[in-house]
């Protein structure tokens, strides 16, 4: 039944390629991340005053983040600027779309974070002579994240998944090292076979992480 | 070349049909995902909840692997690994088999979730009313848990939706790959890019809308 | 001193404070008793800045609560307020709940809010539970820790709302308790409260709150014994 013959050789060679290649995507997942939850906080609190200008902006980035594909979204910086006469890089383009998406997302977890604490809460810290920063930051922010941190977990696990599209707009992270490597060997199979498996190895190792820095984070 | 004035230019009516039939395929390749993997995904979920020692061993890995791995990198490697096998599926078929256990990994987790939501308490009181196995599952858990879960499973089912774009990759003509035969032919990549991204909205926004709103109100 | 003057408060169209003219003087203990919806909690937050009034005044030692140029987070330094649910902060341990507020609204020291936090949890009787998570404490001992919370602030007065309204009916002694001993020990109060028994043994003075006004003001004695007003006595019928 197998008639197809094997080769991992050429993948085994070009695996050091590869582990370069995984920690570019991981490098680019991470400042995407980063950048997300910064915007995302701000969308978030963008949108507790529901009318104005600001409310508006940030409803419709979360709402068409959250409702197209990540691949238009990167087509519409790729293509879509580029036909507007603004030529981003395949970097920056992955960037700016993960960046843009995973705010958007974020933006969403954070404000249901905000609604799941009681106002009560910020209640009893102003009565205590807190003022409104130092009742945010001190009382209702460290229970927001506790709140936000597994979503944002899994929003880091799918924004690393999310970044193999970079294939698509010719950027050499983890899956476009390896259609280049798949294309020029015709090994495709076992190629993508190898980088499945590392995708997996990080996603696991990421939640494992993860968990272990809950444990710090988290004491209660 | 002579600057044209319209915004049109090079786009004609067949192109939009052409677009429209593409659009058409990806409603297809995602309903069809959506209802067999969401099927199995039930049964995987009933499993997992049923049987937490050879559920937990055998199927939760595998089902993991479809959600630690970008869905580009498996529909690559089932695209190439099909023939091995001495299988002839096309770019529709093998993107189709993809999609639903992907669809059914996603939902495995969601429908265990909706069982576990019912509560023993529950469970108790319906089989101490002499209620068979099967017949609390039917008339207790399954009109509970399905109403609970319904919001994650738009979700779910919403995220395939735009994740069929990468089907493209195969080079199935749906429409994010209508969309870039097109730019390429005409030049008018804002354009193009504009009616794909309205297209999807328009399909996810009000239905996520919808959804929220049930989510909302059932809360309540 | 606490002086509430002529005040009217409404929310939308609902005219909940109808006029409270009320003074409280250093060392009193004034519990506030009524059915719910009377207008009893309102006042506590007009009281302490949280919500906003409509017409009149509250003067607490003479600095106008509702002036724009009143600063409320330091004015709010002085009044301990106690809440129905104990709002306990459950990402901080006993003892940080207790220190929190010192250290970055008064200003101390870590060493020196730390101190005061221990000085406090004595006081309401969780010596032994410094390094707890409140999920880890009972309903009572969590109300206990948000007097000890409030009095770390070294407030002059303290407001407390149905602080025992939500507790488990076995655990409403200890909370009671500690309310006492503030009174012994000479603290100003204001407690908006369902238990007559401590309205009758602690307070100085009783007033009784009927849609939105002070119904009827005086010793606990009169007030229990004597009441004068027919909404009063049909009150008291009930709850007895």
């Amino acid at each position: 039944m197998f008639e197809y013959n094997f080769h991992w050789r050429p993948v085994f060679k070009s695996l050091p390629d590869l582990l370069e290649a995984a920690l570019t995507t991981l490098q680019v997942a991470s400042l995407a991340m980063t950048a997300g939850i910064l915007l995302g906080f701000i969308l978030a609190v963008s949108r507790m005053r529901e009318t104005g200008l600001i409310y508006w902006f940030a409803t419709t980035w979360v709402e068409l983040a959250r409702n197209t594909p990540a691949l238009f979204q990167l087509f519409f910086f790729g293509f879509g600027l580029g036909a507007l006469g603004f030529h981003l890089s395949p970097y920056l383009i992955v960037l700016a779309g993960l960046t843009f998406n995973t705010a958007g997302y974020l933006a969403e977890n954070f404000r249901g974070g905000f609604e799941a604490i009681p106002s009560t809460q910020l209640r009893a810290a102003r009565s205590l002579g807190m003022n409104p920063w130092q009742a945010y930051t001190r009382i209702l922010i460290p229970q927001v994240m506790r709140i936000v941190y597994y979503p944002m977990t899994n929003q880091f696990v799918w924004v690393v998944l999310m970044s193999s599209l970079g294939m698509l707009v010719g950027y050499r992270e983890l899956t476009g090292e390896t259609q280049f490597f798949a294309s020029k060997t015709y090994r495709i199979f076992e190629y993508f076979a190898v980088t499945a498996v590392i995708y997996y190895v990080m996603v696991k190792v990421i939640l494992v992480l993860s968990k272990f820095c809950a444990s710090r984070f988290f004491r209660y | 070349m002579e600057q044209t004035v319209t915004v049109f230019s090079g786009f004609s009516a067949q192109d939009l049909l052409f677009l429209g039939e593409a659009a058409l395929r990806t409603l297809w390749i995602s309903l069809l995902s959506i209802a067999i993997g969401s099927f199995l995904g039930g049964i995987f979920g009933w499993v997992l909840y049923e049987s937490k020692n050879w559920g937990g061993i055998l199927v939760n890995p595998v089902l993991d692997i479809f959600r630690s791995v970008p869905l580009i990198v498996q529909l690559v490697l089932f695209y190439n690994f099909a023939p091995i096998v001495g299988l002839n599926l096309d770019a529709f078929e093998s993107g189709l088999v993809v999609l639903t256990m992907y669809t059914s990994a996603l939902v495995a987790n969601v429908a265990r979730g909706g069982i576990e939501s019912v509560g023993r308490s529950m469970r108790i009181a319906s089989r101490s009313l002499g209620m068979s196995y099967w017949q609390d599952m039917r008339h207790v858990v399954f009109p509970i848990g399905t109403r609970a879960i319904f919001p994650s499973w738009v979700g779910v089912a919403l995220g395939v939706m735009k994740d069929s774009a990468l089907v493209s990759v195969l080079g199935y003509v749906e429409l994010v790959k209508a969309s870039q035969v097109l730019i390429t032919r005409t030049q008018e990549p804002l354009l193009i890019i504009l009616v794909v991204g309205a297209f999807y909205f328009v399909l996810s926004y009000p239905v996520s809308r919808y959804s929220a709103k049930l989510e909302r109100r059932w809360s309540q | 001193m606490i002086k509430v003057d002529g005040l009217h408060k409404y929310f939308d169209d609902l005219h909940v404070l109808r006029g409270i003219d009320l003074e409280v003087q250093k060392g009193e203990v004034l519990s506030v008793i009524g059915a719910s919806g009377s207008g009893k909690s309102t006042l506590l937050y007009c009281v302490n800045g949280i919500e906003q009034i409509q017409e009149g005044s509250v003067y607490v030692d003479d600095v106008d609560v509702h002036a724009k140029t009143t600063d409320l987070n330091k004015l709010r330094q002085r009044l301990g307020m106690v809440f129905q649910q104990w709002n306990s902060f459950p990402h901080l341990t006993a003892m940080e709940n207790v220190a929190l507020a010192p250290q970055i609204v008064r200003g101390l020291t870590k060493e020196e809010a730390k101190d005061v936090a221990i000085k406090q949890l004595e006081h309401v009787g969780l010596g032994d539970k410094f390094d707890v998570f409140p999920n880890a404490l009972s309903g009572g001992q969590q109300q206990r820790l948000a007097i000890a919370r409030a009095l770390a602030m070294d407030p002059q007065y303290m407001l407390f709302d149905e602080a025992t309204s939500a507790l488990d009916p076995e655990l409403v002694g200890e909370v009671l308790d500690t309310m006492r001993v503030l009174a012994e020990e000479g603290m100003t109060m204001i407690c908006v409260t369902h238990e007559m028994g401590f309205a009758r043994d602690v307070s100085d003075r009783v007033a009784y709150f009927h849609e939105g006004i002070v119904e009827e003001i005086g010793p606990p004695d009169q007030i229990f014994a004597e009441p004068e007003s027919e909404h009063t006595k049909k009150f008291l019928a009930k709850v007895r």
